[in-house]
């Protein structure tokens, strides 16, 4: 196995992260206009699953068990011993393919271009929308000012 | 007394079939597509993810759907639906601080930093129904402000600082999961709290208005009330470090209550908590209020004998699945039961009138 | 792939294969002394065949496995965790626990579950030489008449029996063989 270690943990977590949030649809079409996909083996074939998401009684203090939300996830290897993990929210078996493949082949010398030609234009897309929302928030912010209430 | 019954399949298919049909309605009136559903009815969406207990829009949109609108039936097929699901593991917990927030009111601090956002509420609407909305859908784009960048802080933080709030201090303490282990009383906060945010929003809602009418009444204000969207993260073994794994949209309510001291604890503002999948802002409003009503015990207050401060009760009625189970079961057939039922009252019946007779026969 | 790593070694199609594996070992469970073979996957030396396929069929994160003896190696451990998210335990946790019968050591190590829930009990993976339909005689629910199976130590199997409802369950492995004992069957040594 020639998995390269030399991957900075935090790089990688950023992207696995990326494609894990990403919409399905976003991620899809960005994944088919990439070439050169390289030929794997599954490791574990995708599987739909739940994880039971925690909470913090008072937002800060013990956990609890909130409930449950849908992950897929699966686990690839490439020709060259390279292995990649996908997690990705949802049902989405197709996606969660693409994440693991993603995830193999950043870990590769197609890092570059993947980079350029995926990931950087996912971020962008979806730090787009979350923006707009915030900023459709900011203007339901509510500016007080206070009225003379005659002398007491 | 159960009893296999044979018979009725011709029946019960042809039931299905025209549920079916009934399900769709008229046909010369487009069918509703998961999309529409999913973006149209989100809050009865939101509802059956909190109470189904699974973060999957598109599939509580399903559900819906083929429940006909029917929110609990839907909220069955959901918790079905996930007990099918191998359970990857369980997410650090989630950090609401650090949430994207749509929305972030309080009823206790007017300049709190991060101010007042509204955000998409029906609060201030005149509760008028709207006819334009049965004639065409046009609406109006919502004008935008300069985004916040930064994460709005808790409200109770403020209130930290004088050391006048109960404090919620971390801890990597393991809870129980109801869905693993059967509920055992007396249960714990952590217990309670995930059986307050699966169950019924009708009940919970109830009991939350019993304290409020008096019974264990306990002084709540709405400290903070925040709705949008957090991410999940959860440790991956093969990996050795935790990710993301998704982002889900949850409400947050902090009550801040008045609290004059009891045998154990000084004069100090205490906390309720919900926190709630999807914007599920009065289920949220509701759980911190039976959450806060539950603590009498840990909190040194008496038992005022008030339904809402009694464990047992709140949460063994609280679920809407286990309720609607227990209840409709009884529509389906006894014939058995009540046969012995009916030769019992005969019985009890001749007995009686013998006696009537007998008397009269003496007099 | 030749080499053995982690991540290799799986079901190819687990829902599929888990659940043939599952009703071979639903099997040997429901008809003690009853030999019955389990495969689909390449388990890390030394384990066998069958305690591999069982493990990953069984195992989710929520089945804490104890592995005992030489079953503990860190390669064993990676593949379990990758494949099933299995936390590993010392034996009085454990749900699971693999191992030759002197591995797992004496029985009283292991939990037995409660009146109210007799389930919480640990069943064993004994992994055998050899595994046969001869020596003790089995007898009870699941057993028309008499069974025979060779079980490595039998004064501690009965001993177990007594503890019934509670007590352990046991798997018995041998390369791709599997038998079960539940703890409701009576065992003699005649014959």
């Amino acid at each position: 196995m020639t998995e390269n270690t030399n991957i900075a943990t935090e790089a990688r977590e950023d992207w696995m992260g990326l494609l894990a949030r990403a919409p399905d649809d976003a991620l899809m079409s960005l994944w088919d206009g990439i070439q050169n996909r390289p030929s794997f083996e599954w490791l574990r074939s995708p599987e739909v699953g739940g994880v039971m998401v925690r909470g913090r009684t008072g937002g800060t203090g013990a956990p609890f068990n909130l409930g449950e939300m849908t992950v897929t996830r699966c686990s690839v290897v490439l020709q060259d011993g390279t292995v990649g993990h996908g997690y990705v929210q949802g049902r989405s078996k197709p996606k969660a393919e693409a994440a693991a493949l993603v995830d193999a082949m950043m870990q590769t010398s197609a890092a570059g271009e993947l980079q350029a030609q995926l990931l950087d234009p996912l971020h962008q897309q979806m730090q787009a929308a979350k923006t707009a929302r915030a900023a459709k928030a900011a203007a339901t912010k509510v500016e007080f000012f206070t009225l003379v209430r005659g002398e007491d | 007394m159960y009893v296999a019954v044979k018979g009725g399949e011709k029946a019960i298919e042809n039931a299905h079939t025209w549920l079916a049909e009934e399900r769709r309605g008229a046909t010369d009136v487009a069918e509703l597509t998961l999309a529409q559903i999913r973006e149209q009815l989100s809050l009865a969406v939101n509802r059956v993810m909190a109470e189904g207990s699974l973060f999957d829009p598109d599939l509580a949109a399903l559900a819906i759907k083929q429940a006909r609108g029917d929110l609990i039936e839907a909220i069955f097929l959901i918790r079905a639906y996930r007990t099918t699901l191998p359970r990857f593991g369980y997410s650090n917990p989630v950090e609401t601080g650090e949430m994207a927030c749509d929305r972030r009111i309080s009823a206790t601090f007017k300049d709190a930093p991060g101010g007042q956002v509204l955000g998409p509420t029906f609060d201030y609407t005149h509760r008028l129904l709207d006819f334009k909305l049965a004639a065409d859908g046009e609406i109006p784009e919502a004008p935008q402000g300069p985004a916040r960048q930064e994460p709005t802080p808790h409200i109770t933080e403020f209130l930290k600082g004088e050391d006048i709030i109960q404090d919620e201090p971390a801890s990597d303490e393991t809870p129980g999961d109801l869905t693993r282990e059967p509920m055992e009383f007396p249960s714990n906060r952590p217990l309670r709290l995930q059986s307050l945010t699966r169950g019924d929003e009708g009940f919970v809602l109830g009991m939350a208005y019993s304290t409020q009418r008096g019974y264990a009444r306990n002084h709540a204000f709405v400290g903070e009330l925040r709705i949008g969207k957090v991410v999940v993260e959860m440790d991956i073994p093969e990996l050795g470090f935790a990710i993301d794994i998704g982002e889900v949209e949850l409400t947050e309510c902090e009550t801040v209550n008045q609290f004059t001291g009891s045998k154990t604890e000084p004069p100090q503002f205490t906390r309720g908590y919900g926190l709630v999948f999807g914007q599920s802002e009065r289920k949220s409003i509701a759980m911190a209020l039976v959450d806060r009503a539950l603590r009498w015990e840990e909190l040194g207050e008496d038992n005022l004998g008030a339904p809402a401060q009694d464990e047992e009760f709140v949460l063994s009625h609280a679920d809407n699945i286990q309720a609607t189970g227990f209840l409709e079961h009884i529509k389906l057939p006894h014939y058995v039961d009540f046969q012995s039922e009916l030769e019992l009252v005969r019985k009890l019946r001749r007995e009686a009138e013998e006696r009537i007779t007998q008397k009269e026969a003496a007099e | 792939m030749a080499a053995q790593t982690q991540f290799s070694g799986g079901f190819e199609n687990a829902p599929v294969q888990a659940a043939h594996a599952f009703r071979a070992a639903m099997t040997v469970m429901a008809r003690p002394g009853e030999i019955r073979a389990l495969t689909g996957i390449e388990p890390p030396a030394p384990l066998s065949l069958a305690a591999g396929t069982l493990l990953l069929t069984l195992c989710d994160p929520e089945t804490k496995v104890h592995l005992a003896g030489d079953t503990d190696t860190d390669a064993g451990r990676k593949w379990l965790t990758f494949h099933t998210g299995a936390p590993i335990v010392s034996a009085d946790q454990a749900d699971f626990a693999v191992g030759t019968w002197r591995a797992l050591g004496p029985l009283n190590a292991y939990r037995i579950g409660t009146p109210e829930y007799p389930d919480r009990s640990a069943t064993l993976i004994v992994e055998c030489d050899q595994l046969e339909q001869r020596a003790a005689v089995l007898s009870g629910p699941g057993i028309k008449d008499t069974a025979r199976l060779s079980l490595p130590d039998v004064p501690a199997l009965q001993s177990n029996a007594t503890l019934f409802p509670l007590g352990c369950d046991f798997f018995f492995t041998s390369g791709d063989k599997i038998a079960a004992l539940p703890r409701s069957t009576q065992i003699r040594t005649e014959g």
